[in-house]
């Protein structure tokens, strides 16, 4: 954060109210892609247990599995899922505008670059997938 | 003429009388051609020649009618009377700005913060007029034309969270025109504009909420600038530690 500012007499300072959020619908979606990131944390703190549990032998990783097999894990993976879900649609809508692609002296539609990305990440997810079931 | 009127819940603030703004209501006669400018001209000619606002093209291209309208930011002389049936509708001064009187605000701070990223055309050498000026393909205008329309009307940080909670944040047009400048094939600036753009109230200072692009009149994308000049940023500041010749010009 930065500096208080110099107040000048006279004039009258508005105040951003801690609600500011609640006011228009995008701040309000923007609030929910910041705090979807919590939960992605949470997931990838349970996620590296897993992987060190693993480590410690097909006992301790069982044990493990079975703990999250209680109902509020379960909940809460799939409360997790949807906001990784949510995060990522709203990261590659936004990929199309940050970044410029060119072809020759010609900029690719944004709406293009967006719909590549999405295509690229079905393709990732579907390989994905396809490991997963098969192995 | 019709006999219809419309209500408008004006904000005043005359400075050394109240502690704090306030509305005031006003009902004028409704016209459809009318927009918000028009009434708050209605006010101040036949009600309460009081009423302080700024205003001068009433086109869409001076960017000085900027307020608050029903707590969205726009230009006054483009919002039409009839898309806020029956009204009231809130007229109140540009969010995050110190109120000077009524509904016009302190331009100051953006002022200062439009001459800090140096928007104007720099060169490592100027060269002799003699010579000429520096001239560009239409393909070289088209990469930087969409920042270049802005009207500095504020607008954009009216809209930005941000901005109303830190307000040493560059903001958005002020970096939309750093950008314009630093795509532009004439300007060599680009170094010296850097140490505006990254510092911490520079571009990483922005959390991308994006509402400003959205209230834009001129669809200028600020938001865009500013995530293009973090991509900038951050690649250029890469190029330098892993590049002997470091990152750009
Ligand atoms: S970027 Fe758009 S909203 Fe911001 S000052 Fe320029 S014209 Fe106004
Ligand atoms: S009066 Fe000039 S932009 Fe509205």
């Amino acid at each position: 954060m930065s500096e208080p500012r110099v107040e000048r007499p006279g004039l009258y300072y508005p105040k951003l109210p801690t609600t500011w959020w609640l006011r228009n619908t995008n701040y309000f979606l923007f609030m929910l892609r910041e705090l979807s990131s919590v939960f992605i944390m949470v997931f990838l703190v349970l996620f590296l247990v897993e992987l060190y549990r693993l480590s410690q032998g097909p006992k301790a990783y069982g044990a493990y599995l079975e703990t999250l097999r209680a109902p509020g894990w379960i909940v809460f993976h799939v409360v997790a899922l949807a906001f990784a879900l949510y995060h990522s649609v709203t990261w590659f809508k936004l990929s199309g505008v940050v970044q410029v692609v060119r072809v020759g002296e010609r900029q690719v539609p944004p709406s293009l670059v967006t719909a590549a990305s999405f295509a690229l990440w079905a393709v990732v997810s579907i390989v994905l997938l396809w490991f997963m079931v098969r192995g | 003429m019709s006999d219809a009127t419309i209500t408008l819940e004006v904000t005043r603030y005359r400075p050394g009388h109240d502690r704090e703004p306030h509305p005031q209501s006003f009902e004028v006669p409704f016209q459809k051609d009318w927009v918000v400018l028009d009434a708050l001209n209605h006010i101040k000619d036949r009600i309460d020649g009081t009423l302080s606002y700024r205003w001068s093209c009433r086109m869409g291209v001076c960017g000085s009618c900027g307020m608050m309208v029903n707590g969205v930011p726009k230009l006054t002389c483009a919002a039409f009377l009839r898309d806020y049936r029956p009204g009231p509708i809130r007229v109140e001064p540009l969010a995050n700005f110190p109120v000077i009187r009524d509904l016009v605000i302190a331009l100051d701070d953006f002022m200062e913060k439009l001459r800090r990223v140096k928007p104007w055309i720099i060169r490592a050498e100027e060269k002799p007029v003699s010579e000429g000026e520096y001239r560009q393909t239409p393909a070289q205008l088209e990469t930087y034309k969409q920042f270049s329309m802005c009207i500095n009307c504020m607008l954009c940080y009216a809209a930005c969270p941000v901005y109303g909670l830190a307000p040493a944040f560059v903001g958005p047009a002020a970096i939309a025109l750093a950008y314009r400048y630093n795509l532009d094939s004439r300007d060599e600036g680009y170094r010296l504009r850097e140490p505006v753009m990254s510092d911490a109230v520079g571009v990483w200072e922005c959390t991308f909420v994006g509402e400003c692009s959205v209230v834009c009149p001129k669809g200028v994308d600020p938001a865009a600038a500013i995530q293009r000049s973090k991509l900038a940023g951050a690649t250029d500041w890469l190029l330098s530690m892993v590049m002997p010749w470091g990152g750009r010009r």
